[in-house]
């Protein structure tokens, strides 16, 4: 059973949807800016979405008396786009699944009752607490579409929205599901910054991916989802097909990547021969490329080992957006499928000089109407999570 | 339906409140894991220290499971959790607060990540296969065992590691009392792993036949009749069903309990004499799930 994508939607600190992302990345407009969502005495740029609660809210049309994390809010918005994308018609007996991700969930409504709860058990607003769960915001963007069916959630850091298309595909290749809305959800939150500040891995500049000079990642916020649909169940001509898809697990350690890529490697080779898919027929590759000297070492390092012949395209968008953590699987995988789609090219921001040993040159000048059969998206995490899909051009008609 | 080959357990570890206890529901009362010793699981005492309390009894159990099945490198390592590692995360920001976002150590962090346990158990025993968690509430252990039944009924996996953890922490306790779930509840915690696989062995314990999950608003006779219809379509009409209420009363109310009542259930099919089917049937809220073993 083929799996397709028939929808897709996107909000990160460049956008509100796709559209607005491909007029950003267009311009050359990343989302970088001071942390506004929250207090704090880090003085750090971040990739905020550039709309408040509220004002997420209203756009969604919820009640303002109603309690939704911003995760929750972030994921709506990006799951409705690629739902009406989608436009499977009512009634059209479509079993639709929700295979959502997230790492922080309702961790900034949390922030708002702990400090109170802490100092007695009795205060804090419990309408916060409750939506602490991971598992709630997936709720939420189902209760929210009218998904009644099959509901998940992955989280395996940063690799959790890859991670939930993988299994969406899995559902559906087996017949449990006919379509899934899969990708994830992340919200920018002081729990989060500060985790990532303690690891020394934050730039207080704008981070350069694959650059020399790197030094480390800029953190953002978002969601991205696909809708993913059997061949059986087409309802329209789908964007591309999803050929192939891996996860391995670099076993080396809990937050490092091993220096010579192992895992990467593997996530790649093992998607390439899922797809049936020769390296030198990978067109695009949207890279992980946090902008952390460990990460892009590793990842180089696979790149070209697996690129022996010759490395194809490749550009990291997190100069753009940031790192969305959970939901960077799902964005990124947007962007590949705009990337096929349309023929685009997307710069890898603020890169000038080759890092050896692998010195590899990333894409820097955004392009359109490339020649794009098949583009190859990595997602690289926390406990050696290493997951990578491959996007390829289809023909194919409902 | 076309026949799907029999996805056997062939090993299970548990860590949960002690069987002998209290053995019938008294709301309110928390119910506390009995925890191994864990050296012979986890040698390294560096590392075990370094652990907290749900990271240790996760890694015990998986590793307990994977020691009972010697030799065996599985395909995958699937975990799941409800609320994850909750001490990691409350530890993380107390001293976030405490010190006003200065002097932060990251070990904290690092271990409230939701994919801890089942990094380490790849890390443990050098597994570099397909890894993931699941978090989805009532739903967490169920779609780790979904995912593992397809795994191997794909032919993508000979060999799955499919587990679950959730621990009981006195913030969460006071928490979901304060929103009134120990009214008619007794809280627990607990860690189940099994080993699935599509190889039967001689110390096979079941065939896992099916997993359902569905959620809404049923009530005892649409439940049942649900029930009815999914024992039927897989020729199990003589099963003998795990309420709630029937494996609750040792594991206590958590959002992986279903694990805790797999494991029960394994145990059951082994040592009774009539074997028949058994339908592990796991509710909360309007969360459902059928799990259906057969013995072997």
């Amino acid at each position: 059973m083929r799996v397709f994508v028939t929808g897709i939607g996107c909000v990160s600190g460049i956008g509100m949807d796709v559209g607005e992302h491909l007029r950003s990345f267009r311009s050359g407009r990343d989302g970088l800016g001071g942390i506004t969502l929250f207090p704090t005495r880090h003085d750090l740029p971040v990739s905020e979405v550039k709309a408040g609660n509220g004002a997420l809210a209203e756009r969604l049309s919820l009640s303002a008396s109603r309690t939704f994390s911003r995760t929750s809010l972030l994921g709506m918005l990006a799951a409705k786009e690629a739902s009406g994308d989608a436009a499977i018609p009512d009634g059209s007996g479509v079993r639709i699944g929700l295979v959502s991700a997230t790492s922080t969930g309702g961790m900034d409504l949390t922030e708002r009752f702990y400090p109170l709860f802490r100092e007695h058990p009795a205060h804090g607003r419990l309408r916060y607490a409750a939506r602490h769960d991971a598992g709630d915001s997936t709720e939420r963007i189902a209760a929210y579409l009218g998904i009644t069916g099959f509901r998940t959630t992955v989280s395996t850091a940063c690799s959790s929205a890859a991670n939930a298309i993988m299994f969406a595909a899995r559902l559906i290749r087996n017949g449990i599901l006919d379509a899934a809305l899969a990708g994830g959800t992340d919200a920018l939150c002081r729990f989060t910054l500060n985790g990532f500040a303690s690891l020394m891995i934050l730039d207080k500049a704008p981070c350069r991916p694959f650059d020399d000079t790197r030094a480390g990642l800029n953190l953002g916020e978002g969601a991205g989802y696909l809708v993913l649909q059997s061949e059986a169940a087409l309802t329209k001509p789908p964007y591309c097909e999803l050929a192939g898809y891996a996860n391995v697990n670099d076993a080396y350690h809990q937050t490092a990547s091993s220096p010579n890529g192992a895992g990467a490697y593997r996530s790649m080779k093992a998607c390439l021969e899922k797809a049936g898919v020769l390296p030198h027929e990978v067109d695009y590759i949207n890279a992980h490329g946090t902008g952390t000297v460990n990460n892009d070492a590793s990842e180089s390092a696979a790149i070209r080992r697996l690129f022996a012949g010759g490395v194809p395209p490749f550009s990291s968008t997190k100069a753009f957006t940031g790192h969305t953590l959970g939901a960077a699987g799902g964005l990124e995988a947007v962007f590949s499928v705009l990337a096929l789609s349309g023929g685009l090219l997307f710069p890898n921001k603020n890169f000038t000089t080759p890092a050896p040993p692998a010195g590899l040159i990333p894409v820097t000048r955004y392009a359109e109407g490339a020649s794009i059969r098949t583009v190859l998206s990595n997602s690289f995490g926390f406990g050696g999570n290493d997951t990578s899909l491959l996007f390829r051009k289809t023909d194919r008609q409902p | 339906m076309t026949r799907q080959p029999p996805v056997y357990i062939n090993s299970a570890a548990s860590i949960h409140p002690p069987l002998d206890g209290v053995g019938e529901c008294l709301p309110g009362k928390c119910l506390t894991a009995v925890e191994p010793d864990y050296k012979r699981l986890i040698p390294d005492a560096t590392l075990r220290r370094r652990m907290s309390r749900i990271v240790r009894m996760g890694v015990a159990a998986g590793q307990a499971c994977l020691q009972d099945a010697a030799g065996v490198s599985p395909e995958a390592i699937l975990t799941a959790t409800g609320m994850g590692c909750l001490a990691d995360t409350e530890k993380f920001m107390n001293s976030l607060l405490d010190g006003d976002e200065e002097r932060l150590t990251p070990t904290a962090f690092i271990q409230s990540t939701f994919n801890t346990v089942g990094a380490q158990l790849a890390l443990l025993n050098g597994n570099q296969s397909y890894n993931t968690t699941y978090v989805h509430r009532t739903f967490s252990f169920e779609s780790a065992l979904l995912d593992a039944l397809l795994l191997i009924r794909e032919r993508e996996a000979v060999d799955v590691l499919a587990g679950a953890m959730d621990e009981q922490t006195p913030t969460l306790y006071t928490v979901l009392q304060r929103l009134g779930c120990w009214k008619r509840a007794m809280a627990g915690e607990g860690a189940a792993f099994f080993l699935l696989s599509g190889r039967r062995t001689d110390g096979t314990l079941a065939i896992l036949q099916d997993v359902e999950l569905f959620s809404g608003d049923y009530g005892e006779q649409a439940i049942r009749e649900r029930m009815e219809r999914f024992l039927l379509a897989h020729d199990a009409a003589g099963a003998r069903t795990l309420y709630p209420a029937d494996y609750k009363r040792f594991c206590g109310e958590y959002p992986t309990a279903a694990s805790f009542a797999l494991w029960y259930a394994c145990r059951e099919l082994r040592e009774a004499e009539g074997k028949r089917p058994v339908l592990v049937y796991n509710a909360f809220l309007d969360a459902h799930s059928f799990i259906l073993l057969k013995p072997v």
